[in-house]
């Protein structure tokens, strides 16, 4: 089978050969990216959470120690991942794993090991700061009426924080999807590798990697679009229903109360 | 008043690095007591009220409640707080509820009451408020008089020992104050215990069956309404109140 000789024509004379490899890569990738980021999120939160733990004089001393070093760790762990290229981190974690350790890792495992732990990275950061920039006044008045600092966390800081951050969730999302591609280097086979395949082996790199490109941001936009339905839903409707007929507005001190006495004869 | 105090603050001092905000300060709190705290801004008002409920760790000095201090270490600082209610200036209403939720999560979460129960009594005292109509609305769709009386229903509904309110009516404008100040009359009237911190002296002579005026983070006067208002013996209380007496 001969290769057309216009752009186009073998656009379409790839997508025919190797539609599966395309969208069997296109598979892999989304599956990693979504997988990933959610639980990047997951370590992202405890690691956020964990972080903003009060700590005070009040607390006994083990306490403050454990805290301490808890702390130090999770500051090396987020500037390491932070701070270092995913590629690399997927190098010396795969083959470094098998070399040194004698571990042959499975591959998706590593795949998801390496996109997760470096998605928590940047997630822990995004929630610390999320849950720094909820009012204060929130949490004081969780705490005011008797909650712990779990339940002011569960019910009250963590609902707004997840709200706030969702377009960096999205963002985290959207990065994972085409950043999945360093995982090539270990050979993973998700859309970049596939597309690479295919471009050598009828040496069609333009047209391959045009596949290669509308396929990521058919997934990228699609993400982007469900991300931003869930914020709206989130937000819940603008309007709200009163419960009767609004009549407080204008008979503010007039409303019945029962039992009025003359509070100058209260107290002595 | 003869009855055991519920609230006992002694000697209590507070510094924020260098800068000593509140020195010595003395008075308890019996049940049914309306005691307000008045003086200029600044005097340390508010912290000594975030002391009281802990938002604040006193840097000596005890608080002392039912004959128990909360300084203690070890004292459950969590449900100490659910019997101590707290309202505060700019209200602190749970943005990601709506009203009736707002005042719901105190009883199922910290009282572990069930649904219907706290439903219900979130329902009376939302009514109580005046905020009965409202309970689906979220807080950033309500004026701020409305936010403060759901607070207030709110801290009503953990059906405290004491109520702290800390400024209530001072981010709200002159007809939203009179709203709020109507709740609070209601509740003085019923023999709540309260402490409130307030600017509002009109209200303030009506209400309470004890006054402490503060200044420069001591205790400067107390008395009763009537000796404060009326007849203060300090210059500096004199000084303060003319102010408000001939606006």
């Amino acid at each position: 089978m001969s290769l057309p000789s216009d752009f186009w024509g073998r656009i379409v004379f790839l997508f025919e050969q190797y539609g599966s490899s395309y969208l069997k890569g296109a598979g892999t990738t989304l599956v990693i990216a979504v997988v990933s980021t959610f639980f990047g999120c997951v370590i992202g939160f405890i690691v956020g959470i964990v972080q903003t733990i009060p700590v005070g004089k009040r607390d006994k001393l083990p306490k403050r120690i454990f805290f301490r070093i808890v702390n130090i760790i999770l500051k090396i762990y987020v500037e390491l991942f932070r701070g270092t290229p995913m590629m690399v981190q997927a190098m010396f974690i795969y083959y470094g794993a098998a070399q040194v350790l004698g571990l042959r890792m499975n591959m998706w495992a590593a795949a998801l090991f390496i996109v997760s732990i470096n998605t928590g990275a940047y997630m822990a950061e995004t929630v610390r700061g999320g849950i720094l920039s909820i009012d204060i006044g929130q949490t004081e008045g969780a705490k005011a009426i008797g909650m712990t600092h779990f339940q002011t966390m569960m019910y009250v800081v963590f609902p707004q924080v997840l709200r706030n951050i969702l377009p960096q969730i999205g963002n985290n999302l959207i990065i994972n999807i085409k950043d999945t591609c360093v995982l090539s280097v270990i050979g993973t086979v998700e859309l970049f590798f596939a597309s690479k395949s295919v471009a050598g082996t009828y040496y069609t790199f333009f047209e391959s990697m045009t596949i290669a490109m509308a396929i990521y941001l058919v997934m990228t936009v699609t993400a982007s679009k469900l991300l931003f339905w869930w914020e709206k839903k989130l937000d819940g409707p603008e309007e709200y229903d009163l419960a009767t007929t609004d009549t407080l507005m204008f008979t503010s001190g007039m409303v019945n109360f029962p039992d009025r006495r003359n509070p100058e004869e209260e107290g002595e | 008043m003869m009855s055991e105090p519920v609230l006992e603050v002694r000697h209590l001092s507070k510094k924020f690095g260098k800068n000593t905000v509140l020195r010595d300060i003395d008075f308890s709190v019996s049940p049914g007591d309306v005691t307000t705290v008045i003086g200029a801004s600044g005097s340390g008002k508010s912290t000594l009220l975030r002391c009281i409920n802990l938002l604040e760790t006193p840097t000596s000095g005890d608080i002392v409640f039912h004959g128990e201090s909360v300084l203690q270490p070890g004292f459950n600082v969590s449900s100490y707080r659910a019997k101590v209610g707290m309202v505060f200036q700019s209200f602190n209403l749970f943005n990601n509820m709506t009203v009736l939720e707002n005042c719901m999560i105190g009883m199922t979460k910290v009282l572990k009451r069930d649904q219907a129960a706290a439903r219900e009594k979130a329902l009376y005292f939302l009514d109580k408020v005046g905020m009965g109509p409202f309970i689906n609305a979220k807080p950033k769709q309500i004026s701020g008089g409305q936010k403060q009386r759901v607070a207030i229903a709110r801290a009503l509904c953990m059906e405290p020992e004491v109520l702290l309110f800390d400024e209530p009516t001072s981010a709200l404008d002159p007809q939203m104050v009179g709203e709020v100040l109507e709740v609070m009359r209601i509740l003085a009237s019923e023999g709540s215990t309260m402490v409130i911190v307030t600017h509002e002296m009109a209200f303030a002579r009506d209400v309470s069956s004890h006054v402490v005026y503060m200044a420069d983070g001591v205790i400067c006067e107390e008395g009763s309404s009537e000796e404060i208002f009326v007849h203060p013996r300090n210059d500096s209380t004199r000084e303060f109140l003319k102010r408000f007496i001939h606006s």
